[in-house]
């Protein structure tokens, strides 16, 4: 429908497909298994879960902390159905997702009652209590030592994907038809009535926009979207996965590229995961090749930590539409355009 | 002045005398425009008293709005015009009386089902939802009636399709009615305010509601915005035959546009009836020239 962008419509179309052409293409081209590894399969894993946090963060304004949970009931959840009932993969992994978002509303109701700070913190109730009954109860990993779960080998249809480059390509897949869901998801009546209950819920209730439905839905959505996010994080990148993996840290993690990439934008979330995932790296790089390896791994984790926060902080000041905004104005900005939200008319 | 307000108060008896008997559940209050002698009035407050904490923002308030009439209500700051339509929308819950839509009364309005009801607002310090543009904002106001589910529309299909062409069919409308057209796709948050005051209008009135509240739908403008919202709000009367209820600062503009006025001071309704009679009233005349409350209990 009409959405505030400011690209034509083609222009709008160019994008996605570009990128997914180079996605396609490109990585062959490179024949590295570091790349799949500890790049890409990471980035599409992070960039699926941060698009799902932002549907109910940026586009229904209700913050979450609880992101790594919902990863890990993903994982779990498509461990257990592979083991127990022996579904075909695509049906193994939407069952896993709907059992992500089942328990996404049962943690969504709280925000039938709680705004902002609040809400947050009883996020955080999902976050260790799933953790917490993932290491408790062994009946979930099989009774393995500490809830280590390996994942089986990616089939479908007599197809296997073993090797990086095909867990890759499943992985592509699946993160480009979630990406295409959500941006659909966001221009429908739905995706109008959350950001109804972003911008101004009383508004929103008092008009007639179902908020109570919108918020079960955020959650339920989301939590879908980070759910599948977790059976890939688990099946296609680690292959073997703890509950300690899933931790706060990595919940944090998936709201740093919510933030950074671009609160209420859906390509926002790429962006950011390519920073997070490839922050690590650059300064692991950088330290080796300028201080000779001087440094620890202690040293460039705190390096690290210290540079995503002040990327944090500096975003939250200077853009806070992300990375999205502002590599959306470069181009107008070369062209010497004027950015179109700021056109002289709307002053 | 304790007479006056019962003079005042007095008004009712020939206009809207009725307008009591359509609170029993079940009869429902005719919506039709009948003679001059006895319009129904399908919107009431009976007996509504709001404090908050020990301050009284309106005090037994017996008010009814004749069908299809617009209604003004006026006061100084703080006189409870405000509470008055936030009770109406239960954004706030009296602590007695009732609110009475079509022929139900209710100890607190039922906030979520005022759309379907007819019932649609402004506030006073814009409602809009500023990172969505304009033609969002105003679809908004159709949500309520939406029946399709998350499925059909991501697909597009089945009753969803219907409904986005009814949507944007509607708010094109709106869009035009309200000279809106060149602001379809901007970002409201960025418009001027003057603007935005006519979104909220066009959203408020594009599904067509029996009742139309209008929270100082004048206030912070230019005269000539004034002036081109006030022919637009008669503009929405004249179209839909919506009983409007209308909050104003000043007495001046809404003379008029109204053919009720009802007064508040201190949450007290102390007159009502047509402009010229409202004008004439020595009560309104001291609370707009600030005289002293003799009847001001401590």
């Amino acid at each position: 429908m009409s959405s505030p962008a400011s690209l034509p419509a083609a222009a709008r179309w160019l994008f996605p497909v570009l990128a997914i052409a180079v996605a396609v293409v490109a990585p062959p081209l490179m024949n590295s298994d570091y790349l799949y590894e500890a790049i890409l399969l990471p980035f599409l894993a992070l960039s699926l879960a941060g698009v799902g946090l932002n549907v109910l963060m940026g586009y229904t304004g209700q913050l979450s902390l609880g992101s790594a949970a919902f990863l890990a009931i993903g994982a779990y959840a498509a461990f257990n159905i592979n083991l127990r009932v022996g579904l075909p993969l695509p049906v193994t992994i939407v069952a896993a997702g709907i059992i992500a978002a089942l328990v996404g509303v049962v943690f969504g109701l709280p925000s039938l009652r709680l705004r902002g700070y609040y809400l947050a913190v009883s996020t955080l109730a999902a976050q260790f209590f799933v953790q917490w009954a993932l290491t408790r109860f062994p009946w979930f990993s099989n009774d393995s030592n500490s809830g280590v779960i390996d994942a089986p080998t990616l089939s479908v249809a007599g197809i296997h994907f073993v090797t990086p480059l095909g867990r890759y390509y499943f992985t592509l897949t699946i993160v480009a038809l979630l990406t295409a869901l959500s941006a659909r998801l966001v221009t429908v009546k739905t995706g109008r009535d959350l950001m109804a209950v972003r911008d101004h819920e009383t508004a929103a209730k008092i008009i007639g926009v179902p908020v109570l439905k919108a918020k079960l839905v955020a959650f339920a959505y989301s939590s879908f979207v980070i759910g599948v996010a977790g059976v890939l994080w688990a099946f296609a990148y680690l292959r073997t996965v703890e509950p300690d993996g899933f931790n706060l840290d990595r919940s944090f993690q998936i709201l740093f590229i919510t933030i950074i990439g671009g609160l209420s934008t859906i390509r926002g979330a790429f962006f950011g995961a390519a920073i997070i995932v490839a922050l690590p790296l650059l300064l692991a790089r950088a330290s080796s090749g300028l201080a000779g390896g001087a440094l620890d791994s202690g040293s460039l984790d705190m390096i690290q930590r210290i540079v995503i926060g002040v990327l944090i902080i500096g975003f939250l000041i200077a853009e806070p539409d992300g990375l999205a905004a502002l590599i959306q104005r470069a181009p107008n900005g070369l062209a010497g355009r004027v950015r179109p939200r700021s056109s002289p008319a709307t002053r | 002045m304790s007479t006056l307000a019962r003079t005042a108060v007095s008004y009712r008896g020939a206009a809207e005398g009725d307008s009591l008997s359509p609170a029993r559940p079940g009869s429902r209050a005719s919506s039709g425009a009948q003679g001059d002698g006895a319009k129904s009035a399908s919107l009431a407050l009976e007996g509504v008293s709001l404090s908050f904490g020990g301050v009284a923002a309106l005090r037994d308030v017996d008010l009814a709005f004749a069908d299809g009439s617009i209604t003004a209500v006026i006061g100084p700051n703080g006189a409870g015009k405000t509470s008055l339509i936030n009770v109406i929308t239960g954004v706030y819950t009296p602590d007695r009386g009732r609110v009475v839509i079509k022929g139900r009364s209710y100890s607190r309005s039922p906030t979520s089902r005022l759309a379907s009801l007819g019932v649609a607002r402004t506030f006073q310090n814009l409602g809009l939802f500023k990172g969505l543009s304009t033609f969002d904002n105003i679809a908004l106001g159709l949500s309520f009636a939406a029946r399709s589910t998350i499925v059909e529309q991501a697909l597009g299909v089945g009753r969803a399709r219907a409904e986005v062409a009814r949507t944007r069919r509607k708010t094109d409308e709106a869009l035009e009615h309200l000279h809106l057209e060149s602001y379809r796709d901007r970002l409201v948050g960025s418009l001027p305010y003057g603007v935005q005051k006519r979104i909220e209008l066009a959203r408020a009135s594009v599904a067509e509601p029996h009742f139309l509240l209008l929270d100082e739908p004048l206030a912070g403008m230019t005269m000539d915005d004034k002036v081109e919202m006030t022919a637009f709000i008669r503009s929405v009367r004249s179209r839909l035959g919506a009983t409007i209820v209308l909050i104003e600062h000043d007495i001046g503009l809404v003379m008029s546009l109204s053919d009720r006025v009802a007064v508040f001071d201190y949450g007290r309704k102390i007159a009502e009836g047509t402009p010229a009679e409202v004008q004439a009233d020595q009560a309104v005349i001291d609370a707009y020239l600030g005289v002293p409350h003799a009847d001001e209990e401590a």
